[in-house]
């Protein structure tokens, strides 16, 4: 009378050890947790006398108003223009990015410098300071030429002419550029060096080994951190003012609430803009850093077929 | 085929290799052994140019390996120049070293498709038949994380493969291995010594030494103490600081 008939198989437990005897869960009572319990529902007691509070004693929240704005169409514009500055800035500042952390790393002393100086100047001054200095520089440098020496220009261009959008781009991104050099810095530097030496022995150039092999892999590193530093352009975006540029989300926020004094629900509209998108971008987030955790044993359950682990040698 | 002519290498003040002189023929296995720090690692890497010499030269098939001799004077080479000699040289490594962000083919294609600069589907047919040659014909599309290690190192050895190499060297390539699977790894590297591969091992396994080297080089605080024909050496060693050693490892 050893063995119960327990022909129960376990439904459905494909993690569990593929025993061909019978197999038993562990049935155990559940550790209780009361005082997690009493918490939780104290926290949540008083977040919602909070939210009561500002529903009906608050005037000043002026719910209507923000009802009022929220889908308003300035504000979805402006929303828009924020989304665009912060895209086309993290762009810029990603690309540059790259381009400095692989020159601060390359073993060309020149590169190394210019990297250096770059990220000297750029991160030691305020982005606040760099945008209002992006702002004038029309009046220091009234035009642009691009060409070669000694001959005409290919390109000519007056500053003054540079849409105010563009030099917002252009002092985010370059800002931002210095930090992003950072971050993927940090990124090649995590990947082991067995990795550049094996595709130095393949007989790889140092480009292609840094392209092909060690950029792809300190990804997994760089996404979180660049996650963060998109988050935070977009905020960061609402400095523009400085340039001075005035269609972003803020500013036209502010620009409605200045003739009707409401600036308050304004506030809160704005707000509520910029937490939808930094609610979409950690989204985003998530499904990229998966599509990089690929073969470090880091990715979500991948489907892999049972007799794939048991075939062949042991593991 | 390997020539080396008083090699030496220094870390800062460290002298690791001290003046080693030795040749290897074409299809010959040379086999190094010693204990660890003694320099057989650091000389390997030296042939193919991962560390440079402090001294001495190194020719590979009459190459000399880094540098270009004119007049008496050595010239650096260019970087495509020393790229161009690691093609020809495959090394294996003590952690193998497989790029774990690709599928075992395409860490065996990528060095052929982007250095050779061969079709993909050439480098895919070649690929898929050297993994099969060393037993992974099912593990194509299978990540290095998914694979034991004795698999991993035979993906790395068939990596090493596709370039074509005219030498192959070995850097303690079932150190890092499960003892069960070392058995796996040795079979591929003596399958690839029957067929004539010029190779160069650095290992602690004394009876592969015994049964594939043709010649066997021991060597202690960056010197070759001894060196000869394998079953000598392992049975009747000359020197005693190479007595010493074989009588802890066999």
């Amino acid at each position: 009378m050893a063995n119960k008939p327990s022909a129960k198989k376990a439904p459905g437990n494909s993690s569990a050890p593929s025993t061909t005897s019978d197999f038993e869960p562990i049935k155990a009572i559940k550790l209780r947790h009361p005082w997690r319990w009493l918490i939780a529902t104290v926290i949540t007691l008083y977040a919602a006398a909070f939210a009561w509070d500002a529903a009906v004693n608050r005037p000043v929240y002026d719910w209507a108003t923000f009802g009022k704005y929220i889908f308003d169409k300035r504000i979805s514009e402006a929303a828009l223009v924020t989304l665009e500055l912060t895209i086309a800035s993290m762009v810029l500042a990603i690309v540059l990015g790259i381009l400095l952390a692989v020159m601060r790393l390359s073993p060309n002393p020149i590169f190394q410098s210019v990297s250096w100086f770059y990220l000297w100047i750029f991160r030691g001054t305020p982005v606040y300071v760099q945008l209002v200095f992006w702002g004038l520089v029309a009046s220091i440098y009234p035009s642009f030429s691009i060409g070669l020496p000694f001959m005409d220009a290919f390109v000519t261009f007056k500053a003054a002419d540079v849409p105010l959008f563009w030099i917002s781009v252009l002092g985010l991104g370059l800002n931002e550029s210095a930090y992003m050099a950072e971050v993927v810095r940090a990124g090649i530097l995590s990947v082991d060096r067995g990795q550049t030496e094996a595709s130095r022995a393949l007989g790889m150039s140092w480009f292609q080994s840094m392209q092909r092999v060690i950029i792809p892999q300190s990804m997994r590193i760089i996404i979180p951190p660049t996650g963060n530093e998109v988050i935070s352009m977009l905020k960061t975006t609402s400095l523009v003012a400085a340039v001075p540029f005035s269609m972003d989300l803020y500013m036209r926020a502010r620009d409605i609430a200045g003739p009707i004094f409401r600036p308050i629900p304004l506030l809160l509209v704005a707000s509520a803009w910029y937490l939808l998108f930094t609610s979409i971008l950690m989204v985003g987030q998530y499904y990229l850093e998966k599509r990089f955790a690929r073969g470090t044993g880091f990715e979500q359950v991948r489907k892999v077929k049972p007799q794939e682990v048991k075939a062949g040698d042991a593991k | 085929m390997v020539r080396a002519e008083g090699v030496m290498k220094k870390f800062g003040q460290n002298l690791v290799l001290r003046d080693i002189s030795l040749e290897v023929k074409r299809g010959e296995v040379l086999c190094l052994i010693g204990p660890s720090g003694s320099g057989k690692s650091t000389f390997l890497r030296c042939i193919n140019h991962l560390e440079e010499l402090s001294g001495g030269r190194l020719y590979v098939e009459g190459d000399l390996i880094g540098y270009r001799e004119k007049n008496g004077k050595l010239y650096e080479l260019k970087p495509k120049e020393a790229d161009a000699q690691r093609r020809d040289i495959g090394m294996v490594f003590q952690r193998f070293n497989l790029f774990p962000h690709m599928t075992a083919l395409e860490n065996v294609i990528e060095a052929p498709i982007r250095v050779k600069k061969i079709s993909k589907a050439e480098a895919i047919s070649k690929g898929k038949e050297l993994l099969t040659r060393v037993g992974l014909g099912d593990k194509f599309d299978s990540y290095p994380a998914h694979l034991s290690g004795g698999q991993q190192q035979r993906v790395a050895i068939a990596r090493a493969l596709a370039m074509s190499p005219n030498l192959m060297l070995f850097d303690e390539p079932t150190s890092a291995l499960d003892p069960e699977l070392v058995g796996e790894v040795l079979d591929v590297m003596k399958e690839l010594a029957k067929t004539g591969m010029t190779m160069i091992v650095v290992t602690h396994e004394m009876g592969f030494a015994r049964e594939v080297a043709d010649t066997l080089v021991f060597m202690d605080g960056g010197v070759v103490v001894e060196a000869g024909d394998p079953k000598e050496v392992l049975s009747n060693p000359q020197h005693n600081r190479t007595k010493a050693f074989l009588s802890k490892v066999l």
